[in-house]
């Protein structure tokens, strides 16, 4: 067996209903583990794309793909890598911004390109968007001021070129 | 042409040449009855709906066609569950059409409401809950082409009352575009090439034909190739009449509880060419891992199987009767010869044996005898449990007959029904079912479909008292003092039975009594019950079974 692999998979499907929960139930079924999906209608509004991350050793990725395709809905499947696509992902974090704390995390944000998009007299909503590594690390200076609530998105992803 | 949506659906059962409904109506469905009362397809009956399903499998599985059931939302719909995994799992062209509560009050937990999409979203090849009564035409062109084309298997059409009722403009499409279904057909050239250098490189080849050798309608392709190339065969339990018997080429059935000498010769192989066969746990689990990944051809529909079981050295997706006929464009310098001679001799050793049972009444010597009967045409359906490698193992395949089976599921009560539903399909062939007595009583309230129809299925129940399989199972994963739960301490008698469903019918518990039960039993085309006594004691193969509890 060889060594488990972090592969996004991108999956153009005809926007039926049920189509969702078809690709995602075979994952269940079949014993594969989903890291993160997350699915938006494509510029055609009868194709939605499905971006899902995965991981996986050859075989599981390979039986994954193959069984996808033989679902009826599923048009396309491409398999994305770091090396070959443009990833990111959305994350938003409630972060605790009493007194003296506020420019601290201010600078942070700068740092980051992040935005400040709701600011209360205890706590303010920043949102950044960037390469999972890139968002642990802002997430990772954050916590020391204590996050009160938080959510990410998991990557989504095109081909590059 | 402006009609109610009901009208529509039938308008397109009958532009798929559907001449037979199998069903049970509900209040879902009564729009859907009401334009059925005045067509001309007929309506079958059923007393459950699992033997709707089992019944339209075994119809279409007749005329290589594809069979309709029909059921009302809720219970009829999860009651087809049964029947649709069956099918799914053995690659059985069907259309399962269900009665949903109005669209307006899905999700509502409405009287006789249940997710039957999302309960057979892993064994429906695809799947449409009808929301708008202008899609129908297209859905049903949709679903009859899905289902048949490619690895065929069942296709689900759920339609909510209220949409039954709403009026469209009917127009059946001619064509078909479906973006992300193509199934690939023929063979990449490339690869063929490929293997049939691979294939003059061998001296011990072996072909495995599975059941994508009937769904190709590929036999009469296998049989050219194989006298072409001289290729020894052998069979998977879905493969059992893919290739003829009397045939000097045919080894015999591989698996689990396939042929003895058949699995130790897949060891001694040196080329294995797998053709529209899953290789699923019951085939290989005899044969050693490193046979098979020595060189492999795998030719099968659907991509999905090839490297999922076995690993495979050269793969070919496609049709099995197109590759076999590009196949056949080549040459074939193989010397088989003494391997084939090999295989030969250790068949007819086996067969000696097989039927060397001492008991009063052999199942095996039984099965064989009224197969012989049947000459070259004839369709045998089989249960499961220990009867069905008796007949996997007895019945001999030659000119056009067939053997159905549930392969894959393994459900029991499959044959009854199935049965049934064959000879609906051709009243004037030949039907044998075959089964146990825990298999007979699961659905055997179908056997009034058999008088009310007409359809002169000769039964055969193997009575030995027990759920024989399991017991078998519990004996060789434990010992002898572990039985439990497989008794059926009480039936019915089955000669009052046949006598209550107005069914002639005769027992017999001894090997003298069963030349006179054939004559009797196929002096008309009418249905037909033997009721054989059978030793609890005869295993399903002599040597076996079960993993040993460590």
């Amino acid at each position: 067996m060889s060594k488990d692999k972090k592969l996004i998979l991108s999956i153009l499907v005809e926007n039926y209903s049920g189509t969702l929960s078809k690709v995602s139930g075979l994952f269940t079924r079949r014993g594969y583990n989903i890291d993160s999906l997350n699915v938006a209608e494509t510029q055609d509004p009868n194709i939605s794309r499905i971006t899902v991350a995965v991981t996986g050793d050859s075989y599981i990725i390979e039986q994954i793909t193959k069984q996808l395709h033989k679902l009826i809905n599923v048009i396309k499947i491409n398999i994305l890598t770091e090396n070959t696509s443009v990833q990111f992902e959305l994350m938003m974090i409630k972060v605790n911004s009493v007194g003296a704390k506020r420019s601290e995390i201010i600078q942070i944000v700068d740092i980051f390109d992040a935005n400040i998009v709701d600011v209360s007299s205890k706590n303010m909503i920043i949102v950044v968007t960037g390469s999972e590594d890139k968002n642990n690390s802002f997430l990772h200076l954050l916590t020391p001021y204590g996050i009160v609530e938080m959510t990410r998105t998991g990557p989504t992803a095109l081909e590059r070129g | 042409m402006r009609i109610k949506a009901a009208e529509a659906i039938i308008k397109c059962l009958e532009a798929e040449n559907t001449n037979v409904i199998f069903g049970y109506p509900g209040g879902a469905v009564l729009p859907l009855y009401e334009a059925l009362r005045s067509s001309n397809i007929k309506h079958v009956l059923v007393r459950q709906e699992q033997s709707a399903a089992h019944m339209a499998s075994g119809y279409g599985r007749a005329l290589n066609n594809v069979g309709v059931c029909l059921a009302t939302s809720g219970p009829g719909s999860t009651n087809l569950i049964t029947g649709i995994a069956t099918a799914y799992m053995d690659s059985i062209p069907l259309i399962a059409i269900t009665g949903q509560v109005d669209s307006t009050s899905i999700g509502r937990d409405m009287f006789q409401e249940a997710d039957i999409i999302g309960a057979t979203e892993s064994f429906t090849k695809n799947s449409y809950l009808v929301k708008n009564a202008k899609e129908i035409p297209r859905i049903f062109k949709e679903a009859f082409y899905i289902a048949s084309t490619g690895r065929k298997g069942p296709v689900l059409i759920d339609i909510p009352r209220d949409i039954q009722d709403t009026y469209i403009d009917f127009e059946y499409p001619s064509e078909i575009n479906i973006r992300g279904y193509k199934p690939t057909l023929s063979g990449n050239t490339r690869q063929v090439k490929r293997a049939v250098d691979l294939i003059n490189k061998s001296q011990r080849p072996v072909i495995c034909a599975g059941g994508g050798i009937r769904a190709a309608e590929a036999n009469d392709a296998l049989i050219k190739f194989v006298e072409k190339s001289k290729i020894p065969v052998v069979c998977s339990l879905m493969g059992v009449d893919a290739f003829p018997n009397d045939n000097p080429y045919f080894a015999g059935l591989l698996g689990s509880h396939g042929y003895n000498f058949v699995n130790k010769s897949m060891n001694e192989s040196d080329l294995l060419i797998v053709i529209g066969a899953r290789f699923a746990d019951r085939s290989t689990s005899m044969i050693h891992k490193s046979s098979l990944t020595r060189n492999v051809i795998h030719i099968d529909i659907d991509p999905a199987e090839i490297g999922k079981n076995i690993e495979t050295k050269i793969p070919i997706v496609g049709n099995a009767k197109d590759i076999l006929n590009d196949l056949l464009d080549y040459d074939y310098e193989l010397n088989t010869k003494s391997w084939l001679s090999e295989l030969q001799q250790k068949r007819k050793n086996y067969m000696e044996k097989l039927f060397a049972h001492d008991t009063p009444l052999n199942p095996k010597k039984l099965i064989n005898k009224i197969s012989q009967f049947m000459g070259n045409d004839g369709i045998w359906v089989s249960d499961v449990g220990i009867n069905q490698i008796w007949a996997a193992h007895s019945f001999t395949v030659s000119g056009s007959k067939r053997f159905f089976t549930s392969g894959g599921l393994g459900t029991m009560g499959y044959s009854l029904p199935a049965s049934i539903g064959a000879k609906i399909a051709l009243p004037n062939t030949k039907v044998v079912a075959s089964m146990g007595d825990g298999g007979f009583q699961m659905l055997m309230s179908d056997l009034a479909i058999a008088r009310e129809q007409n359809a002169g299925v000769k039964f055969i129940i193997f009575n030995n008292g027990y759920l024989g399989m399991v017991r078998e199972l519990q004996k060789n994963t434990y010992n002898e003092n572990s039985y439990f739960g497989i008794t059926l301490g009480f039936s019915p008698d089955f000669m009052k039975l046949a006598d209550a469903y107005n069914i002639k019918g005769i027992k017999i518990s001894t090997d003298e009594e069963v030349d006179d039960a054939i004559t009797e039993m196929f002096k008309d085309n009418e249905p037909f019950i033997l009721e054989c006594i059978i030793d609890p004691e005869i295993s399903s193969v002599p040597r076996l079974g079960g993993r040993k509890h460590e």
